[in-house]
């Protein structure tokens, strides 16, 4: 009879091995690397864009150029030589006007891998599917379908030529150029992401989907989305990222902005599974992102996210509250292993009157870890009635990792109510002692153990998705046979 | 169907099992009793195949089989069932949920297939009925919120669908009151069968005025020091254990 202790139970977590990290070998077109006007400006020439998109590029590129990397989250890394990564890449021969038929068979066999078929996906599932790969948009399904009601969803290059009036009216008005360091990069040398809108009164009638991939080494991948849902639509939008393993370093700085019209709902739901670098910390993929919607009078934005990648991740998707009656959600489930470090949380910005946000955030860390919940609710002077419920829940396995929580609470109006509750707990060997005497061995009961920690969230999840993100949490604490 | 031979276990370096010898046929209820901190408790986990215990001498069979190397698990896909003492939470796992994962993983382990949906509904059924359990219960989380009584009945209704061969019910009786005693006993009760066999652990002879036992065996200091039939139990309730510890000369 052995003994299984925790040190055994972190050496078992620390065995599992990224799936996704193969390289494809596509002919890519790459620039020189390093940042500079020249290559803000080819970047949007190469995209064909117009005089006013490559102007706004630039304009955020000198705000960028002045800005300094923020340290205050607590994660710990070298930062990035941004002079030393390539701003575009791209797998040739992408013609804009492609048909499915005309993917690379190359890229085709990749999605085969990541376990999306698009043909499949998109007959079986009802899921509308853009492919961002490194930087541009290969795929995009079932956009005849959606035609039909009015709905555009296209990769944002296209959408810049097709409909520059919605992409320039809406662009940057949620996450201004100047917002953050990496929102003025990514807003100078964003190559390429998702763009939808859904007209006024029409609910999406099927789940539209974004996959991301990093293929070729030393590039960063800088998509924008943009979602813009008008008055009294309905739309859920998917998101999944993979990566290749790598031992440097990848750059991933993503933007996403959300706009919720007067009585529109939008639900925002991730899957995020970079590359997290191998058991001993080195490579994985640096995942700064700022995604945040805004929600017009008595609407609705829902942020659902399974993070289970990247070496350091640095993501609050918030929800600027400025209509009356209107409604933030977050919903998170980050899981971090190894070395990962994950600062993850989010901003819930009440202006309207009787706005109401939820925050569940459920943090899971294995092996030498490190997991930061940090969440700030904003109630403003104008924004009676204003509600927050709030709860941070951690749980820890072995006794080399960390859980952290730091809320801000902010509250200008007397008659806000914010409720917040935190628990940490730890995945006992009492409890897998019982699911093994009930002939569940230790993987299984840990597996077990964290999906019912995390159900709620889960819960929150596309059905497709849930099951997907339910295999990829076993996944991502796999290994734990004693 | 177990028999233990000259058992001796320690944890972190303390001998707590200091050569114990028990035959349990089919059929049989054995009743272990004793005070406390004599290796009740320990007992009952070394034969489940706790960890922490480790076995320095002696050896356990089950049916025949040496499982003194097997995990837990595997102990427990062989025919070894423990109601414990604390059963431990799992919040967001339902009674159900945790259930079909440990009769799914238990066929897996013997070569089954998964019970399919229909026959796990029935066998629920079925079995809730037999212990009066309440169906809306099994959607709760595991002994999440459980009052003492219903942690103790959703042992026995695991017990009731693993269909164990050797079920040790360690003290079962504690934290219970006289209806849920009552309850949790005619539960074991309808589940005998001459096929399976109970071992009670238990401070005190109340619970085998319910489930009564063939043999009671005394275990003091990590010895069995006497061993007799359910007469005994009753001699110990109305003397308490010290004249056994004066007759073994302690």
């Amino acid at each position: 009879m052995s003994k299984y202790t925790e040190e055994d139970l972190e050496k078992d977590l620390a065995t599992k091995e990224y799936e996704y990290g193969f390289y494809t070998d596509i002919e890519s077109e790459t620039f020189p690397i390093g940042l500079n006007e020249d290559i803000v400006r080819a970047i949007s020439k190469k995209k064909e864009e117009p005089e006013w998109m490559t102007e706004w590029r630039l304009e955020a590129f000198k705000v960028w150029k002045e800005m300094e990397e923020p340290d205050w989250a607590n994660v710990h890394y070298e930062k990035p030589d941004f002079q030393s990564i390539a701003y575009y890449s791209a797998p040739v021969a992408v013609d804009p006007n492609k048909t499915l038929d005309d993917v690379d068979p190359e890229l085709l066999a990749m999605y085969k891998k990541l376990g999306i078929s698009v043909d499949e996906q998109k007959k079986m599932n009802n899921i509308a599917m853009d492919i961002v790969v490194d930087s541009v948009s290969v795929a995009t399904t079932f956009k005849k379908t959606l035609a039909e009601k009015g709905i555009i969803f296209m990769s944002i290059s296209e959408a810049i030529k097709e409909h520059p009036e919605l992409v320039k009216k809406h662009l940057g008005t949620v996450v201004p150029q100047k917002d953050n360091f990496y929102a003025a990069l990514n807003s100078a040398v964003f190559s390429d992401g998702s763009f939808c809108y859904i007209p006024k009164g029409v609910r999406c009638p099927m789940e539209l989907s974004t996959y991301f991939r990093i293929n070729q080494a030393g590039t960063g991948q800088f998509e924008r989305t943009l979602v813009i849902a008008d008055e009294g639509s309905y739309v859920s939008y998917l998101e999944g990222c993979t990566a290749p393993s790598r031992d440097e370093n990848q750059l991933h700085a993503a933007v996403v902005e959300l706009i919720a019209l007067d009585d529109a709902e939008i639900k925002y739901s991730t899957v995020q599974n970079w590359y997290p670098g191998n058991a001993e910390g080195k490579g994985g993929v640096f995942n700064f992102v700022t995604k945040r919607g805004l929600c017009e009078k008595n609407a609705k934005i829902s942020w659902t996210q399974v993070e289970t990648g990247s070496a350091v991740t640095w993501k609050y998707p918030s929800c600027i509250l400025k209509g009356d009656n209107s409604v933030g959600e977050f919903y998170s489930i980050a899981v971090t292993n190894n070395f990962q470090q994950a600062d993850t949380g989010t901003k819930m910005i009440h202006l309207g009157k009787n706005t109401k946000s939820t925050i569940i955030s459920k943090g899971i860390s294995a092996g030498q870890s490190q997991n930061s919940y940090r969440g700030l609710v904003q109630i403003n002077s104008r924004a009676e009635n204003a509600r927050n419920f709030s709860q941070c829940d951690s749980l820890l396995m072995g006794n080399k990792c960390g859980a952290h929580t730091f809320p801000y609470i902010e509250a200008k109006n007397k008659t806000a109510q914010i409720e917040h509750e935190a628990t940490t707990s730890k995945i006992g060997e009492d409890q897998i002692f019982y699911c093994n005497q009930r002939g569940i061995d230790t993987e299984k009961a840990i597996a077990l153990i964290v999906n019912g920690f995390s159900k709620e969230v889960l819960n929150k999840l596309p059905m497709e998705f849930a099951v997907e993100a339910q295999k990829l949490l076993e996944i991502s604490l796999e290994g734990s046979v004693g | 169907m177990l028999s233990i031979k000259n058992l001796h276990a320690s944890v972190e370096d303390k001998e707590i099992l200091r050569g114990i010898d028990l035959e349990v046929k089919p059929g049989e209820v054995h009743a272990i009793m004793g005070p406390n901190g004599s290796g009740k408790s320990t007992l009952s986990s070394v034969i489940a195949g706790k960890e922490e215990y480790e076995v320095t001498e002696g050896e356990i069979f089950l049916q025949g089989e040496d499982i003194g190397e097997l995990e837990a698990d595997e102990r427990a896909h062989k025919g070894i069932f423990m109601s414990f003492q604390y059963p431990v939470e799992i919040p967001g796992v339902t009674v159900t949920n945790f259930l079909k994962t440990a009769i799914n993983e238990t066929r897996k382990a013997r070569g089954q297939e998964e019970m399919p949906a229909k026959d796990m509904l029935k066998m629920i059924r079925e079995k809730s009925e037999l212990l009066e359990i309440d169906r809306k219960f099994l959607s709760r989380s595991l002994n999440e919120g459980f009052s003492g009584g219903e942690k103790k009945r959703n042992e026995i209704f695991q017990m009731a669908m693993l269909e164990p061969k050797l079920a040790i019910l360690d003290e079962t009786d504690s934290g219970l009151d006289i209806d849920a005693l009552r309850i949790v006993a005619n539960g074991v009760n309808k589940l005998r069968s001459k096929d399976n066999a109970v071992v009670v652990i238990t401070h005190y002879q109340r619970l085998l005025e319910y489930i009564v036992p063939d043999f009671v065996h005394v275990l003091y200091n990590g010895k069995i020091v006497k061993s007799g039939t359910k007469e005994l139990a009753l001699e110990l309730e109305e003397k308490g254990y010290d004249w056994i510890k004066e007759e073994v000369g302690v």
